[in-house]
């Protein structure tokens, strides 16, 4: 009897991340957050040259910010908000009166993540190739794993905000961090024009970091091992830290 | 019957200093409608939330299908059916959707369609949860609750909100539950609601149980009494020498003769009515209401004191009914 009950499982994770996906495409503000934002930076910067961009053409120094922010959108602005609302209105506490196990609902919401990240990296790369210009001199391999892991660390540092904090104070934290991280991890303009304290606080952050990361591949130029140590450093203590203070009840 | 459906012994919860759950012990068996009731911050919620493995016992047992729901709750879940007291749905989900949702976490869940339609929001099938009536959102929840085919299914305020017509839909739903076999615990406010559905009512007071029974044990009174509706403020001293026995008015026009019930005692109470032209309400004898038995039960000192101050010395609770 209780064999033939059993949760089918794929099912299940499919159909909670098509639901999340959906709830994403409902809400217009998250959608002006993760794609308005990064594309605009990448697109009205790149023809209008008010930025320092450090003597470089002014595409080739937006599209590994962009690419860093719309990261950031997603996982610490997007997510964030989303999920502190799902466990504000007791949906978080409902699923954990369904069959489905709570690394389901995980693995649904990091698949619902992913694939607005997809399309948020088709329509950057796409924008700076196709109308701007852009031609990287490499990063194939490095850009698209650096991404990954980022999107893993600021997923975790929203869900950290979510699970922790109320749903109104995760909406004005995450915001204004995002804000404050736009200004000073020099993704849209050269960090070097920044006071040097302020720039070493942004390069020790985790969009400064990813967008180096990013930077110096897409420049051909390998791997730059310590701002990536620092992304991956940033996720390993949201990580931790967010299974020990996530509340999945209101 | 050989293992119940649920099992609760000793079952003690505490929210810092304050014990919500103080040593409870229910069984339910399969194809049983148990119905908790008690007032607010009696400790029905924390019970269920027990039951369900939201909330870790302090101590005591709770079995559900013979399963810890804490210990086993993955074995548990598929087979279990709730309803929280509130929301629980995406706000900015349809009905159709969430259905569609629940369904595909159960192997062999009912039809989404027909179910919506059955619940009756069939009108409101693309409407946004957070638009959604209050009734509307409360049968959303309990068509989500039994969209897995539980066996057991746990409902926290079911018909809260709910017009007549919706709640006696619900109750058919609840009622068909039980016919399935399907063991149904249920909390309620409302008195007629316990009467109506439940097999067994179980009265939950600070925690505690302090009755439990059929409907039809815990309403005939030990020694039948008569009980009657009038107009308010009726001379009851002059009522009570003329039928022979004590009359109290219970709460205004609301009135219960302690005497033994007999024709010639009915005869008395209907000629003293007739002599001052009183118009009878209702009249019941040997049995009281399910209302009366809650609220002796479950009185508190602290509001006992106005509105019920003609009510004579209040009776203790039995020892047998507990």
């Amino acid at each position: 009897m209780t064999a033939d009950r059993r949760t089918p499982m794929l099912r299940a994770v499919f159909a909670q991340a098509a639901m999340e996906l959906r709830m994403v495409l409902r809400s217009p503000e998250s959608l002006v957050v993760t794609l308005g934002i990064p594309l605009g930076i990448l697109g009205f910067f790149s023809v209008v040259d008010v930025l320092p961009t450090a003597g470089r053409p002014a595409v080739e120094f937006l599209v590994p910010g962009a690419l860093a922010i719309s990261v950031a959108a997603t996982g610490l602005v997007a997510v964030a908000i989303q999920t502190a609302f799902e466990r504000k209105y007791g949906v978080l506490k409902r699923l954990g009166g369904t069959p489905l196990p709570r690394w389901g609902f995980l693995v649904a919401k990091g698949l619902a993540t992913a694939a607005v990240l997809a399309v948020q990296t088709v329509l950057v790369v796409g924008l700076a190739v196709g109308a701007l210009g852009w031609s990287p001199a490499g990063g194939g391999l490095i850009a698209p794993v650096a991404v990954l892991i980022g999107a893993v660390t600021f997923t975790a540092l929203g869900l950290l905000m979510a699970g922790a904090l109320r749903a109104e104070a995760t909406l004005a934290l995450s915001n204004a961090l995002f804000l404050v991280l736009l200004v000073i991890s020099g993704v849209a303009f050269d960090a070097g024009t920044l006071p040097d304290g302020l720039a070493a606080v942004g390069r020790a952050l985790p969009v400064g970091a990813l967008g180096e990361v990013l930077r110096v591949a897409f420049s051909g130029e390998g791997l730059a091992t310590a701002p990536l140590a620092v992304v991956v450093g940033w996720g390993a203590a949201a990580i931790a830290l967010a299974t020990r203070t996530f509340r999945w009840e209101p | 019957m050989s293992t119940p459906a649920i099992e609760v012994r000793g079952l003690t919860k505490r929210y810092g200093p304050t014990t919500a759950v103080d040593g409870l012990d229910l069984e339910v068996g399969h194809g049983e409608t148990l119905a908790l009731l008690g007032p607010n911050g009696a400790g029905k919620t924390t019970t269920i939330e027990c039951c369900e493995g939201f909330r870790r016992p302090d101590a005591g047992i709770v079995r559900v299908l013979g399963l810890d729901p804490r210990r086993d709750g993955a074995r548990l879940r598929p087979r279990l059916g709730l309803m929280l007291q509130e929301g629980g749905v995406y706000p900015m989900a349809r009905p159709a959707e969430v259905l569609r949702l629940f369904a595909a976490y159960y192997a062999d869940p009912l039809d989404p369609d027909a179910l919506l339609e059955r619940v009756g929001l069939d009108d409101a099938r693309r409407t946004r949860f957070r638009d959604l009536s209050g009734g509307q959102k409360q049968r959303l929840s309990l068509a989500l609750a039994v969209i897995g085919r539980p066996e057991v299914v746990f409902l926290d305020e079911p018909t809260a909100g709910l017009d007549p017509a919706a709640r006696r839909l619900a109750w058919d739903h609840v009622r068909e539950l039980r016919d399935q076999g399907v063991a149904v615990v249920l909390t309620t406010h409302l008195l007629d609601e316990a009467e109506e559905l439940a097999d067994r009512v179980a009265i939950v007071d600070r925690g505690r149980l302090v009755a439990l029974g059929t409907p039809d044990e815990l309403t005939h009174g030990e020694g039948g009494e008569l009980e009657f509706s009038a107009r308010p403020d009726l001379d009851i001293a002059d009522l009570s020498r003329a039928v022979g026995a004590v009359v109290e008015e219970v709460r205004p026009g609301r009135y219960v003769v302690r005497a033994q019930n007999s024709p010639r005692l009915v005869a008395a109470l209907a000629t003293w009515l007739g002599d001052r032209d009183v118009v009878l309400g209702h009249l019941q004898a040997g049995k009281r209401s399910l209302e009366d038995v809650f609220l002796r039960l479950t009185e508190r000192d602290e509001v006992s004191g106005g509105g019920r101050a003609n009510r004579r010395a209040r009776p203790t609770v039995p020892e047998d009914r507990k």
